[in-house]
């Protein structure tokens, strides 16, 4: 063992390892300590800071009153051919100035469903060869008619869009009504619109779809959503985009309307009485659902939800409320300590 | 061949006896034996993937993983793509393979370089060079001074006279001293004649290959006749030649069939308690696991038969499913696809990571580097880190590990005149320092230029031609059992048999006593520069009953003297009345030697009368030739003669503690580990270096002493012991007996307190009594209660068993270090294992799981590096668990809003990558750098160690909080951004409370809050922790851009959905808010709580951490160094080595060599010289 020792010894001069600060475990560092000063001077700050936030928030979230349960449309109607309409009429007692948005909001759609979710076809909406896109998609049951032809969206969520129209009427006295004039495309992400969702190239959109037929529960084929616009048709349709985008939750509600800031409506709706005239295609009884028409403004920090406000309101009085605990104790336990030390 | 080989290969399943014919390959390659390559590997190129892929399905993670993913490939339950599982899978088994590579890989070098090593082999009356792996059974070798022996040998012929062989056995038992093996004489003729070698056919039949070393039976066939073949002939393969010029050995076996092969054995794997918490821990959250996916499956079914049977308008139940029930029986599994994160497949990779992290530190940390022989530490298993934080029980060996096994002629008292101490000027006794002038041997031509004394008041004496101290080292050069070797003129090697007996002839070597050479008849001292030869008459050697040995010679000048030395209990009783005066003076002394713990023993002459010992000579040589009783008649002779002996004085030995092992004891008690030394050693001895190395001390209420002979008495000496520590425990003895039956195979023993500090010493033939059934457990709870306790005398066998008892009563963490051979059963039973490399032979070294050159760094070790990486991998752990609860529970909390359908809260890839990418780098940066103090302050506050011996870091209760954290964490995590999206949108009116956003957003508070949970948890911000922390973060961001990015999409159109939901997202105002709450409400608790729990109630290390930041402006004092001096008196150990000696061998003259190329004897053989050099 010695020989092997001091032949090894010749090969290399030293076994000693290298005197390197990370070798050494002696790299510089901060070291944060959870000391009085930092801890307590946090909890204020946070607090602070969070009452604030929600104070802000809260002030700043001032109506978005308008909401009609329509229970009153529910039918107990099977038949999809069936045209039925009605008609909902509510009054302002304000004006709502700035932007006016008008959404349809759904109870107990369970959009998020997994299934559910992955029944679409992607490549499909992107514009991509039909055939070869339903094949590696998960549409299933909505792929295919029986006689083999492709339906056009395929899957559940395109086949359960939602259809009805809504439109709004103002009440100039009380025998005039004018048409509220609204905007239905630019209301969905730019990045859907642009991207996401492309029609299949052709000479004209119908050919495009050649070859294919709508989703069973739809009245008219996808090239025939808005026939004004060309490019708020097939795929690109702004109310088929934001349905596509499905919702995390089983209550949500989609925009469908933009007010359009036009003649007296500039400033946005004035007080006044209205009417919605809603055709009514979209079943929800079926599966206990509800849907309702909202209209709604909107602040810097978005939709109609008091949940932030209250929730750093509340949040930073209890810290604040935690921060004064824990000084007390701090200072209590500071006292005996000195104490302990005499 | 090959053909009558494959014939015999199907029936070789067992060998029943080995035959074997001398250089006749033909013959022995029918046996089929092995061959002496070695393989110690596991895989070869082309078996290493299927063989390695095999052994890492058989761990229960890997199969988990395997079955998950084979339920994604069913389409009605995968709710989750292939690649979430088997990206991680993959990565791990890769990474754990290339592991598995690189040991296998160094494996087979090692295997190479030994099976390349050169040797001369015999073939066709020709020496040729070979390799080691070519050499086969029946083969004959020619082995060289400090040559490894190759195979199992048996020895043929030798340089040496009656072809006697010097061999070393360290490597094999750890023994340095050399031991002798002698040829028949039948083989020892064929001396160097290699026309006679050649022509050697003797056929040997011995014993099929065993594992033990100390026996061997065969016959040797030749010529018709038959020799009986014993261990005495062998040489085992491990042993190195030494001082033996060459000798010739016929290999029996070979390879694996070799003893030391054999010795090996299979190394039990080690698991750390960590380990085994972890398993059931994991089975713990399966069960979690499955308790979940029911809820959620009962839920699914609920929800089916409520909700979503009439949901089928747009969303038809999907096929092959027709009931609610079956919807939420496959929803079952469905859910363990996606809650699996739960049961993290990286956790083990990550574990291995750590430990193998810290175990390079251990390697690279230069304070555990030995540079006196280049030694640094060494990790030699890498899973066992964090249990080296944990230890609560040291099992140390004494020779060699807490001693040098140096011995150093320190005192002696020379007719009533005590030399050794240094005085100043003013007469006081001074300390002895590295600056005390240390005498001058140089007059000396001879004196040995390592001995180092400081009294110069002894050289004067001698200068001065003092009788008494001339006839005391004329004694010490003479009555010893020493061998000489003089390679060179005037650079003599002592040969002792014990250490003890090599200092006192070097002693008296240097004051101008040299021991120069011995025959059979004669021994050769220079004295004072002239050579006297003197007369060996007799050898009256040392046993352990005699205590003492003596020889008789006659001077030049013709007188007859004989010089005994001895234990002073023993000698005193034979000294001559005359001496009354001197004896009491040299007691004195004795008694102060003693106090200082060195190892004393008393000199004594008488001179003999012509025809006294002329007819005394002749019984004596009856005696010994007598065929019966010889011993006791040759025992009894010697009592006649060593009486009415002169006191000529007393010499003391310091058996050298290594440096710093009374203070490193001390400190290691400090942390409250408890340290037993368990030695071969003589009971004097061991109490000895227990006091000296400030194990034992004065201050103790009592030291028991178990020496029972029977089992009752060494009962009763162990409750004697117990009710005087524990006078209550007694009591409830009755009970304890009761749970000693058989049925209940082990059983904890709670902690014990003793009402005081003690120590017990119990002897090695009582240990055997303790060891026995219905002892051993009075022996745990009495030994336990003590402080110290050494055990002495006890064999291998008995170490291992002593470390097994402790760990089977009491739930602590074990350590054993020794350096020899006969520490590996200990260091293999231990929970860990320490060897002492550079000292004795390598196997304790080799069997250890880690190694370092001086007992000292153990301290480092432990307070250091153990305890780092306790704190380490509990922090990771309870990280670990914590992140991925958070991460998993929050898609339970989102069954409840989804109809239980399985979906998932965040995006697909985000689930593949969490553990892989986002979060493992931080924490891996914590786990190997955190350090909550650093190393000065944790040798300093040894206290700090104890968190880790009651495992207080990570046990069932921390989990279970770390889980509580986790869920708590989750329910923030989901609900605040469940309340903030619900129901809401855009500033401009769009979607925000999609899918996609939502689980972006889930997604993006969820790394930040880890990401933030990380940083609360690291004590040490180092730039790599800054770098992984902020890396991984910014790494997450510019991940989902580029994913959610339109070239990814449109490429890819499937895999990346999410297109625009970053940009879309992440620019709004509320999402930020969302995420900014969500942080807080996870992370203030958690500040809070650890400010008010270390303010309430103060861990010891938060004591601790809270002095040193006080006293962090200056920096610590240097550890205080006590000088030990013991005021009381004890006996101290003798200094023999507790072997028969050498006398009889060295009387009949077999070690001696006819021709002598010096004086009179000595081993030179001019080949070692060039061995030496090469």
């Amino acid at each position: 063992m010695k020989n092997k020792n001091s032949q090894g010894a010749q090969e290399c001069p030293s076994r000693c390892p290298d005197n390197s600060a990370f070798k050494q475990q002696k790299l510089p560092a901060w070291k944060p300590k959870l000391a009085a000063p930092t801890v307590l001077s946090s909890f204020f700050t946070i607090g602070l800071f969070c009452l604030l936030m929600g104070i802000c928030l809260i002030l700043y979230i001032n109506y978005s009153d308008i909401c009609l349960n329509c229970s009153k449309l529910r039918e107990n109607s099977s038949n999809w051919d069936k045209e039925c309409n009605c008609t909902v009429h509510f009054t302002l007692q304000e004006n709502m100035l700035g932007n006016v948005f008008m959404y349809y909001r759904l109870q107990n759609f369970y959009q998020n469903h997994r299934r559910y979710v992955l029944s679409r076809s992607d490549a499909q909406l992107l514009g991509q060869d039909v055939n070869v896109s339903i094949q590696n998609s998960s549409c299933e049951p909505f792929t295919t008619y029986p006689n083999g032809t492709p339906v056009a969206p395929c899957g559940a969520i395109a086949n359960s869009m939602f259809n009805d129209s809504i439109q709004l009427f103002y009440y100039l006295n009380s025998s005039t009504a004018i048409e509220v004039p609204l905007l239905k495309s630019g209301n969905s992400w730019w990045s859907d619109k642009n991207v996401k969702f492309r029609n299949p190239t052709s000479y004209n959109l119908s050919s495009a779809f050649a070859g294919t037929t709508r989703p069973p529960y739809w009245q008219k084929p996808a090239y025939l959503l808005d026939e004004e616009d060309e490019r708020n048709n097939g795929y690109i349709n702004d109310d088929f985009i934001i349905w596509m985008r499905v919702s995390a939750f089983p209550t949500f509600r989609n925009l469908y309307r933009r007010l359009s800031h036009t003649n007296q409506f500039a400033d946005g709706l004035p007080a006044g009485n209205y009417t919605f005239h809603i055709t009514y295609n979209f079943p929800v009884t079926k599966f206990k659902g509800q849907k309702q028409v909202v209209l709604s403004t909107i602040t810097w920090s978005g939709g109609s939800n008091l949940f932030l406000g209250i929730a750093y309101t509340v949040s930073g009085a209890v810290i604040v409320l935690a921060g004064f605990i824990i000084t007390a104790i701090h200072l209590k336990l500071r006292k005996k300590k000195t104490y302990f030390q005499r | 061949m090959p053909l009558s080989g494959f014939k015999f290969g199907k029936k070789k399943l067992k060998e029943e006896e080995r035959y074997l014919q001398a250089n006749n390959r033909d013959f022995n390659l029918e046996f089929e034996y092995a061959n002496n390559s070695i393989k110690t590997s596991k895989y070869n190129f082309f078996t290493f993937l299927p063989l390695n892929l095999f052994e890492q399905f058989q761990r229960i993670a890997n199969a988990y993983f395997l079955f998950l993913l084979i339920l994604q490939l069913i389409p009605q339950v995968s709710s989750l793509s292939w690649f979430t599982t088997v990206v991680p899978l993959v990565l791990v088994l890769a990474v754990s393979g290339v592991k598995d590579a690189i040991d296998d890989f160094n494996r087979h070098k090692s295997d190479n370089h030994v099976n390349n090593r050169p040797v001369q082999v015999l073939i066709n009356g020709r020496l040729k060079d070979d390799k080691w792996m070519n050499i086969q059974v029946g083969d004959i070798i020619k082995l060289e001074n400090n040559n490894f022996v190759t195979a199992d040998l048996l020895l043929l012929s030798s340089s040496e006279p009656h072809s006697l062989t010097y061999i070393e056995t360290a490597e094999l038992d750890g023994e340095t001293n050399l031991k002798v093996k002698q040829a028949l004489t039948v083989t020892a003729e064929l001396g160097e004649n290699l026309q006679k070698l050649t022509d050697f056919n003797g056929e040997v039949k011995c014993e099929a290959p065993n594992n033990k070393l100390d026996k061997f039976t065969g016959t040797l066939t030749l010529r018709g006749e038959k020799f009986a073949l014993d261990n005495e002939k062998m040489l085992l393969r491990g042993c190195t030649i030494r001082n033996t010029e060459w000798c010739f050995g016929l290999v029996i076996y070979a390879g694996p069939d070799t003893k030391l092969m054999q010795n090996c054995g299979k190394t039990t794997f080690k698991r750390t308690s960590i380990d085994r918490l972890m398993n059931v821990l994991v089975l713990v959250i399966f069960a979690f696991l499955a308790l979940m996916c029911f809820i959620l499956a009962i839920g699914n079914g609920i929800w089916e038969h409520d909700k979503g049977y009439y949901f089928q308008v747009y969303l038809p139940w999907a096929v092959g499913v027709n009931s609610a029930a079956y919807s939420g029986f496959l929803m079952f599994w469905s859910y363990v696809i996606i809650l699996n994160t739960v049961v993290p497949i990286s956790l083990y990779v990550s574990v291995e990571i750590i430990r193998l992290g810290n175990s390079f530190y251990i390697d690279w940390d230069r304070k555990m580097y030995y540079p006196l022989n280049d030694t640094p530490a060494q990790a030699r298993t890498t899973t066992l880190n964090e249990e080296l934080g944990q230890i609560k029980y040291i099992f140390s060996d004494k020779t060699g590990t807490l001693t040098q096994n140096i011995m150093a002629f320190n005192k002696c008292s020379i007719n009533g005149k005590s030399y050794g101490d240094v005085y100043d000027m003013a007469g006081q006794r001074t300390e002895i320092t590295e600056h005390t002038e240390k005498v001058d041997f140089s007059y000396n031509r001879l004196a040995d230029p390592k001995f180092v004394f400081y009294d110069h008041s002894l050289v004067e004496a001698v200068k001065l031609d003092d009788a008494a101290t001339h006839g005391f080292f004329r004694l010490l050069s003479l009555c010893h059992t020493v061998m000489p070797e003089e390679k060179k003129e005037g650079n003599l090697v002592y040969q002792a048999q014990s250490p003890d007996e090599g200092a006192l002839v070097t002693a008296a070597r240097n004051f101008g006593f040299v021991f120069r050479a011995r025959t059979p008849e004669t021994i050769t001292v220079v004295e004072m520069g002239e050579t006297k030869v003197y007369e060996l008459l007799a050898i009256l050697d040392f046993n352990n009953v005699r205590k003492r040995m003596s020889v008789i010679v006659r001077s030049p000048e013709g007188d007859l003297t004989l010089y005994c030395k001895g234990a002073d209990t023993i000698v005193y009783e034979l000294l001559d009345s005359s001496c009354g005066s001197l004896k009491e003076e040299t007691m004195e002394h004795l008694n102060e030697f003693a106090g200082e713990g060195l190892r004393t023993l008393v000199v004594a002459y008488k001179n003999l009368q012509e025809d006294y010992f002329q007819e005394w000579h002749k019984r004596h040589h009856e005696a010994s030739t007598a065929l019966d009783g010889r011993e006791e008649k040759l025992s009894e002779l010697y009592e006649e003669i060593e009486k009415d002996l002169m006191l000529l004085g007393a010499t003391a030995i310091e058996d050298k503690l290594q440096d710093g092992v009374p203070q490193t004891i001390e400190t290691l008690t400090k942390a409250h580990i408890k340290i037993w030394v368990l030695t071969g050693d003589k009971q004097e001895t061991a109490v000895n270096i227990g006091y000296s190395c400030n194990m034992l001390h004065d201050d103790m209420e009592d030291v028991f002493i178990i020496e029972g002979n029977t089992s009752e008495e060494v009962l009763d000496e162990l409750r004697t012991a117990r009710k005087k520590m524990n006078p209550d425990s007694f009591l409830d003895s009755d009970d304890i007996i009761k749970f000693e039956n058989p049925s209940t195979k082990s059983r904890i023993l709670p902690e014990e307190q003793a009402n005081g500090v003690y120590g017990l010493v119990i002897n090695g033939h009582s240990l055997a009594y303790a060891l026995e059934g219905n002892l051993e457990l009075e022996l745990v709870r009495t030994a336990c209660l003590c402080k110290v306790v050494i055990c002495c005398r006890v064999t291998p066998l008995q170490k291992a068993q002593v470390v097994e008892l402790v760990k089977k009563y009491k739930k602590a963490v074990t350590l054993a270090i020794g350096d020899g051979a006969n520490d590996v059963s200990m260091i293999k039973t231990a929970h860990i294992g320490v060897g002492i490399s550079g000292q004795e032979g390598m196997q304790a070294v080799l069997s250890s799981d880690f190694s370092f050159a001086q007992f000292r760094y153990l301290q480092r070790l432990l307070l250091v590096h153990g305890r780092w990486s306790y704190i380490r991998m509990c922090k990771f752990l309870r990280y670990f668990f914590y992140k991925n609860f958070a991460f998993t529970l929050v898609h339970f909390w989102y069954g409840f809003f989804s109809g239980f359908s399985a979906q998932t809260v965040y995006d697909q890839w985000f689930i593949t990558l969490y553990n892989l990418v986002y979060t493992s780098l931080p924490v891996l940066g914590m786990s190997l750098f955190d350090q909550d103090v650093d190393d000065r302050w944790s040798m300093q506050f040894p206290h700090l160690y104890e968190p880790g011996q009651q495992n207080l870091y990570f046990n069932k209760i921390e989990f279970v909080k770390c889980v509580l954290h986790g869920i708590y964490s989750s329910l923030i995590l989901f609900f605040i951004p469940y309340g903030a999206m619900y129901d809401t949108v855009r500033s401009d009116g769009k979607a925000i409370a999609d899918y996609q956003s939502f689980a972006l957003m889930a997604q993006t508070c969820l790394l930040i809050v880890v990401s933030v949970q990380i940083g609360l948890d690291t004590a040490y911000w180092t730039a790599v922790n800054q770098f992984f922390i902020w890396g991984s973060l910014s790494v997450y961001f510019a991940i989902i851009f580029t994913m959610y990015s339109d070239g990814m999409y449109l490429i890819f159109t499937a895999s990346f959905p999410f297109i625009g939901t970053a940009r879309n997202t992440l620019s709004q105002p509320n999402v930020w808010l969302v995420i900014f709450l969500s942080i807080i409400l996870c992370v203030l608790p958690v500040v809070g709580g650890r400010f008010l729990k270390s303010q309430l109630m103060p861990t010891i290390s938060d004591k601790v951490l809270r002095k040193i930041r006080a006293a962090k402006k200056q920096p610590p004092p240097p550890l205080p160094k006590t000088r030990l001096r013991r005021t009381s008196t004890r006996r101290s150990g003798y200094a023999f080595s507790h072997q028969h000696g050498f006398g009889a061998l060295i009387m009949s003259g077999r070690n001696m060599r006819p021709k002598l190329p010096f004086t009179t004897t000595g081993m030179f053989s001019p080949n070692s010289e060039k061995n030496k050099h090469k």
